[in-house]
């Protein structure tokens, strides 16, 4: 049976079925509460309505036994507010604190209101002669593990790949880390998720997942000779300054 | 010594308004709390419509993207950002604190309390005088150059700091010069709800014998009193960011933009339940009345407000799960926030056993109390999604969160205040509101606010976010099924607008032509039905009444009436 996210939207990286297994907790846990409580509140509003002859009780609440009333649900709720932490504890540590060695490495510069994506070329480093710059196309290899280094060069944006269930904010003066491994082909959104000025609202760029063969030949194509020229994008070239990675996101 | 509070303070200060009666002493520059509480209900009102028209001009633009709107025109993506940010501000400081705290807080208070006025009633004046020159300064950013900020109500840094990152070089410092107006009127109206429920209470009336709204407005003005100051510095900060070039939030001069959101979140969520608990006080009042029920643990309900407001200075970096702060704080968050879950639930719970062997009246108010309890309790149970960090990471900033802070929201500042107004209307205007418009109302009201936001679930669990002007720009999401969802909201919108006209004619009508109400017309038991419908300038007469029990001891068993006013002598 598909999650509920992914009857809605593909998951396209590894850690994807993560946070939908628990969205799917959570959507159980919270749902049983739920129709519980609005079954029994619809139950009294019915069984109470005012009827000739009825009076109301009069109960305070305030004995020990009336206490239990909520004093006993609530109790419950703790015990489902721990179901729902220790699974969230474990996915947020293997998704964003347990970083995996990457295989590949990007850059990522957000900038008001565009993508400037910095692959490593084939030499798998980033920084150097053959790196390919692309505005607004993020292009990657599939069941591959890389590693992000992303920055902004104005205000807040917010990278999120939808389909890869990931999101991480552009803070201007720091670069921020992290890290995915696609795992399924194809061409996907990525929106940013951060007011960002005027352009916001349209600030969106795609990413292409493919096989290594294609994403290989995408490479060969694009990387630049000595000139500079077979780039994708006259995209801002000088990477600027060094900046030192904190791995805080 | 209450007495002597209330006399020496609160009756000599007003005591010249007893003979000028012309129409500006009356009604603009009154001392007079009953006036100063229409003042901000008015107000509130207008704004509400105003917030409201906004809401429909961005929802017809992503239902129908590109196309002209009526009543507006073609909408720009900068004039969206404003609209938006807009909505969300005038919604939350000009509709939700005035109405629910200031509106309810000066109107119920001393009636319920049984006194003649606030303790202070010419910082009372001060404090809508304050309020609404912040309105129009909000208003008036509309019509400077470069429009009206469109930073979103959050207003992070550096964005919101700079003209040359947001282009509106005089919205962005108007709005925040609005928005600390406005938190400068409600700092000096708070101080009047603290004192004088504290020192004003009728003879008699005990700490436990205060009704719960007037707790929960106490509460909510002392949540907020704590919570402000560092948005008050942050806020300082920022305008001396934007205006003098100093460089607090940018980071390229050695400031730190996160800084914003941490000074911003911590008054911000607290902020949530200073509009939450009055909300939650007027269910009270209307739930206990129309079920002619007891309030089911009024101690636990009272503690667990407390509980709830302490804890909330503890959550706000939920907020900032995924804006780079250090990744092992969420767990702290994470398990704040979801503890949150139960204070929250022990109040629901405590409102749906208040029903629990009644004799359920369902009348407009209480239509509109219930519908609160049911409503709110969507929103608050998905915010367990986002309070969970593991699955904020995917919704974050998506149509999920804004489903769920509008199940909260609109709950709160629209569903309870229609609770209020149709439950005290008899006592501010001596006359009732129709009963059958007002079940029309209900029904438009509520069928419309959940077209629009259970869609909006779907549509942010598939990973729209928000703020977007246009989704035709992102294929995934350009989708027929996900555009039909949109053109639903919208249409429900739109059901949810056109029902405010039978209410709004209703109320004007109702003033005038309403059914005669008497002092007590639902048979409450609260001190303000014992004045006469609309109270007086002074509110009970010469003698002020005394209190001999709590606030809802109703269907008492051996008592022939099924009423027992705070009042009447044992
Ligand atoms: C009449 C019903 C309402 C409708 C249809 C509505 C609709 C919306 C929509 C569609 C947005 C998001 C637009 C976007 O992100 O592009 C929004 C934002 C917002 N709304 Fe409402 N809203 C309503 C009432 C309220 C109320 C009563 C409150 C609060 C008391 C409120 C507070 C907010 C806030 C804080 C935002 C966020 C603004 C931002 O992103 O900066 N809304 N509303
Ligand atoms: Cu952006
Ligand atoms: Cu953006």
């Amino acid at each position: 049976m598909p999650g509920i996210l992914e009857s809605l939207l593909p998951r396209a990286s590894s850690f994807a079925v993560e946070i939908d297994v628990l969205f799917d907790i959570i959507t159980i846990l919270v749902g049983f509460w739920f129709f519980l409580v609005l079954g029994y509140f619809f139950y009294l509003i019915f069984r109470y309505r005012q009827r000739d002859g009825h009076k109301a009780e009069y109960i305070s609440g305030e004995t020990h036994k009336q206490k239990q009333a909520i004093e006993i649900p609530h109790y419950l709720i703790l015990v489902c507010d721990v179901a729902i932490i220790i699974p969230t504890f474990l996915v947020w540590f293997n998704i964003k604190i347990d970083v995996p060695p990457p295989d590949e490495e990007v850059r990522i510069v957000a900038q008001q209101w565009a993508w400037t994506f910095y692959h490593a070329g084939e030499d798998k480093v980033l920084g150097t002669e053959d790196d390919i710059v692309s505005v607004n196309e993020l292009h990657v290899k599939n069941n591959t593990q890389y590693s992000y280094h992303l920055e902004s060069k104005d205000v807040m944006h917010s990278f999120s790949v939808p389909v890869f269930r990931l999101k991480q904010d552009a803070i201007p003066g720091r670069v921020i880390s992290g890290h995915f491994k696609p795992i399924l082909e194809g061409e996907w959104d990525i929106q940013c998720a951060e007011m960002c000025g005027v352009a916001h609202g349209i600030m969106g760029a795609r990413i292409f997942i493919k096989s290594e063969a294609e994403h290989n030949a995408w490479l060969a194509a694009n990387t630049p000779d000595s000139t500079g020229a077979g780039t994708l994008a006259s995209a801002n070239q000088n990477p600027s300054q060094e900046k030192k990675d904190q791995n805080n996101g | 010594m209450a007495e002597v509070v209330h006399v020496e303070v609160g009756h000599g200060e007003h005591h010249d308004d007893h003979h000028e009666l012309s129409f500006w002493s009356k009604y603009i520059f009154s001392t007079d709390h009953k006036i100063i509480g229409f003042q901000y209900l008015f107000t509130g009102m207008a704004m509400a419509l105003i917030g409201g028209y906004f809401a429909y001009v961005f929802r017809m633009q992503l239902a129908f993207p590109g196309s002209s709107i009526p009543f507006w025109g073609t909408l720009s993506p900068a004039a969206y950002n404003s609209l938006v940010t807009n909505h969300g501000t005038i919604m939350i400081f000009w509709v939700a604190m005035p109405v629910l705290i200031a509106a309810m807080g000066n109107f119920l208070i001393p009636l319920m309390i049984g006194c003649d006025d606030m303790v202070f009633p010419r910082i009372n004046r001060l404090s809508y005088q304050i309020f609404l020159l912040s309105a129009i300064v909000l208003l008036a950013s509309f019509f400077v150059p470069g429009g009206a900020f469109g930073g979103a109500w959050t207003s992070y840094a550096p964005l919101s700091a700079k003209a040359q990152y947001n282009s509106t070089p005089f919205g962005a410092p108007l709005w925040l010069i609005a928005v600390t107006l406005e938190i400068v009127a409600f700092l000096l109206g708070g101080i009047n709800f603290i004192t004088t429920t504290m020192n004003a209470r009728a003879k008699g009336m005990k700490m436990f014998d205060i009704p719960m709204i007037v707790w929960m407005i106490v509460i909510a003005s002392i949540l907020f009193m704590c919570s402000v100051g560092p948005l008050v510095a942050g806020a300082v900060m920022l305008l001396f960011d934007q205006t003098l070039g100093t460089a607090f939030f940018d980071a390229n001069a050695g400031g730190d933009p996160v800084l914003w959101q941490h000074l911003f979140w911590f008054f911000g969520h607290p902020e949530v339940y200073v509009v939450l608990l009055p909300a939650m006080g007027i269910v009270a009042e209307v739930t206990c009345t129309f079920a002619r029920k007891k309030l089911f643990s009024y101690k636990l309900i009272l503690y667990s407000s407390i509980g709830l407001g302490i804890l909330s200075f503890f959550v706000w970096a939920h907020h900032q799960f995924i804006s780079g702060v250090d990744p092992r704080a969420t767990y702290l968050f994470t398990t704040t926030t979801l503890l949150i879950s139960i204070p929250v639930a022990i109040m629901l719970f405590a409102f749906v056993a208040t029903l629990y062997g009644g004799s359920i009246r369902f009348t407009t108010a209480m239509l509109f109390a219930l519908a609160f309890t049911g409503e709110f309790l969507l929103g608050g149970v998905t915010g367990i999604w986002l309070g969970s960090s593991g699955t904020d990471i995917y919704l974050h900033d998506t149509y999920f969160v804004l489903a769920h802070f509008h199940y909260t929201f609109v709950p709160i500042a629209i569903i309870a205040t229609f609770a209020a107004i149709y439950y005290w209307f008899p006592k501010m205007f001596g006359r009732k509101m129709n009963e059958s418009w007002g079940k029309i109302h209900f029904w438009g009201t509520i069928i419309g606010f959940n077209g629009i936001f259970i869609p909006l679930f779907i549509l942010g669990a598939g990973g729209q976010h928000r703020r977007i002007y246009n989704f035709q720009n992102y294929p995934d999401l350009a989708g027929a099924d996900m555009q039909d969802m949109r053109v639903f909201a919208t249409m429900s919108l739109i059901v949810m607008l056109v029902s405010q006209i039978p209410f709004l004619i209703n109320f004007i009508v109702s003033i005038k032509r309403g059914e005669k109400a008497g002092r007590n017309p639902w048979k409450a038991n609260t001190l303000e039905w014992v004045a006469p419908s609309p109270p007086p300038h002074g509110n009970f007469g010469p003698v002020l009444p005394e209190v001999y029990r709590g606030p809802y001891e109703f269907s008492v068993d051996g008592r022939e009436k099924d009423y027992w006013p705070q009042n009447e002598k044992p």
